[in-house]
């Protein structure tokens, strides 16, 4: 009931309050939402299934362009176009991933591989002429045009990943109670007992990687539509992969409100470090790997699980 | 339509090797519906092998297994859980960070279509093995006599017409061991046939109604339990063991 209570609220104070935040304030809260929405995408095939994923970046990639594309040659709209992007990167997740799995791929080789497919599609996008190669792509500036997926405000970009942000806790939170959630659950604490008690570790685990790939890719075309410019280091870089996993570790992997929960601590660091130490590159990053390091030593099971064992500790009398 | 049912499990010329070393030899075995048949030998006979064969976690180097007509060579042990054979583990794998009722639950799911209905068959089993008490607590919180019950509740949810027991009595003590003989018992009585390892051979005697004993990979003993245990063969065999593997 409390529960529901909280949410109610955080929710109208996350729809309400933006009308009258400053402009870089709202850039900080789109980022922070941007970075949320991608833990909760990586979170139901790393945090609920325990299969961690060092390349999101392929499917973010996928969605960036795919979309871009279709709307430079086609001029199909991006709103369109983010669900081919995201059919053709679930698609993309459910070659890599059975190609994986299948071959019984698990901890450590699971994520190397996943990190080696986002590198070769980098490489792809990096020599491909007719995509941009390394130069990247430009979304033209069409001033504002809500049918295609621009706005000459930050505020309309702000309520789109709002949306998805939302959108991706409720599949989270569907996923979490039924059957799928259930056997991914067992699929993370030990897949041979997983198996023997009847689960199909193969069929779960690709169908929370075509989830999980479809969502990350419609992040990848608001990226494009909001920075309105995308390149491979960019979209298939391995930044975009971390920053999806951090927030979910952080916040805590394999819990629904986890991801965004992270990404509201360690978004906010990160613009205040870079803010901070502006001048001196590099500086910033060894700054916010120092809290990270910190964070993890303090919070081994993320921030929501820190929140559940002081309850239950509060909650059972000394 | 429906396949010649009810004919149980039927082992033949089973033979398992690794590299060089021949783990199971033209193993022959058969439990019939309604049957507790106890498997045993010495450490290192090949009974874990046979259960890993069985439930497909190994694939047979030779010959052939069937559970009520149907081949399981080359099933996926999730496929072979859902035609109603189930196993435990001799090392106890409980889903650790799941409850004692969520991990029967991922069991119950093998017949149950949504969580309402897993729920209830699961919490139907907690108690039926005793767990009542501890279903809200998370698994790595539970004693091992505890999780021992656990893999058995886990097994049973998923509703097995066959179960295949991997020492689900050792290292319990005296006490611990009268019950889970009581609760296999309740088991049959549900109309599940049983295959078991043990090497408390008190339970084993007391349980099955035929009893196999395994070799370096043989069979050397096939019969009624009290026969078997005074066949010379079979007295060798364990003599010539460790003390440990002796029967108690």
């Amino acid at each position: 009931m409390a529960g529901r209570l909280v949410l109610i609220v955080v929710v109208a104070v996350l729809v309400v309050v933006p009308v009258w935040l400053p402009k870089y304030a709202l850039e900080v809260l789109i980022s922070v939402l941007f970075f949320g929405y991608l833990g909760s995408c990586w979170n139901i095939l790393g945090g609920y299934g325990g299969q961690f994923s060092f390349g999101h970046a392929a499917f973010f990639g996928i969605g960036a362009y795919t979309s871009t594309l279709l709307f430079l040659h086609l001029g199909l709209t991006p709103w369109i176009g983010m669900l081919a992007g995201g059919a053709l990167a679930a698609a993309f997740g459910l070659f890599a991933g059975y190609l994986s799995f299948r071959y019984g791929l698990r901890g450590p080789y699971f994520s190397l591989v996943t990190l080696a497919f986002a590198e070769m599609l980098r490489v792809v996008a990096v020599n491909w002429k007719a995509v941009g190669s390394s130069l990247g792509l430009v979304v033209p500036n069409r001033g504002s045009a809500p049918a295609l997926f621009l706005f000459a405000e930050k505020l309309p970009y702000y309520y789109v990943i709002l949306g998805l942000a939302l959108a991706a806790l409720a599949i989270t939170r569907l996923i979490e109670r039924s059957r799928m959630g259930y056997a991914l659950a067992a699929i993370r604490e030990n897949e041979d007992a997983a198996e023997a008690a009847g689960v199909d570790a193969l069929s779960t685990k690709l169908a929370a990687m075509a989830i999980s790939s479809f969502l990350t890719a419609l992040g990848g075309t608001f990226y494009a539509q909001y920075f309105a410019y995308i390149d491979p280091s960019l979209t298939f870089g391995p930044a975009i992969s971390i920053g999806g996993l951090l927030p979910a570790i952080v916040g805590g992997a394999g819990t629904v409100a986890g991801p965004l929960l992270g990404s509201f601590v360690l978004t906010p660091i990160s613009e205040l470090t870079r803010a901070l130490l502006r001048g001196r590159a590099g500086a910033d990053i060894m700054l916010y790997g120092l809290i990270l390091i910190f964070v993890i030593s303090f919070l081994p099971n993320g921030l929501v699980g820190w929140i559940r064992s002081r309850r239950s500790a509060a909650e059972r009398p000394a | 339509m429906s396949a010649p049912a009810g004919r149980g499990l039927e082992i033949r010329g089973l033979t398992r090797r690794f590299g060089g070393l021949v783990a199971v030899s033209r193993f022959d075995l058969t439990v019939a519906p309604g049957e507790i048949v106890g498997l045993i030998g010495p450490n290192g006979a090949g009974k874990t092998t046979v259960f890993h064969l069985v439930a497909g976690y190994h694939a047979p180097s030779e010959g052939s297994i069937h559970f009520d007509g149907t081949s399981l060579v080359g099933l996926k042990p999730h496929a072979i859980c859902r035609l109603g054979l189930a196993r435990t583990f001799q090392l106890v794998q409980p889903f650790a960070g799941l409850t004692t009722l969520e991990n029967v639950m991922v069991g119950a799911f093998n017949r149950a279509r949504e969580v309402g209905e897993a729920r209830r068959r699961a919490a139907e089993i907690v108690d039926f093995v005793g767990l009542g008490p501890r279903r809200d607590v998370p698994a790595r919180h539970l004693t091992l006599p505890d999780r021992k019950r656990l893999e058995v509740a886990r097994g049973l949810a998923t509703e097995p017409r066959l179960l295949l027991l991997d020492e689900v009595m050792s290292g319990l003590n005296p006490t611990e061991i009268e019950a889970i003989i009581g609760l296999i018992r309740g088991i049959h009585a549900r109309g599940v046939s049983l295959l078991i390892i043990e090497h408390v051979m008190r339970a084993i005697l007391a349980l099955s109604h035929r009893l196999v004993v395994l070799h370096h990979g043989e069979k050397i003993a096939d019969g009624p339990p009290a026969s078997v245990a005074r066949d010379p063969l079979v007295v060798e065999a364990y003599l010539g063991e460790t003390s440990e593997a002796a029967p108690r």
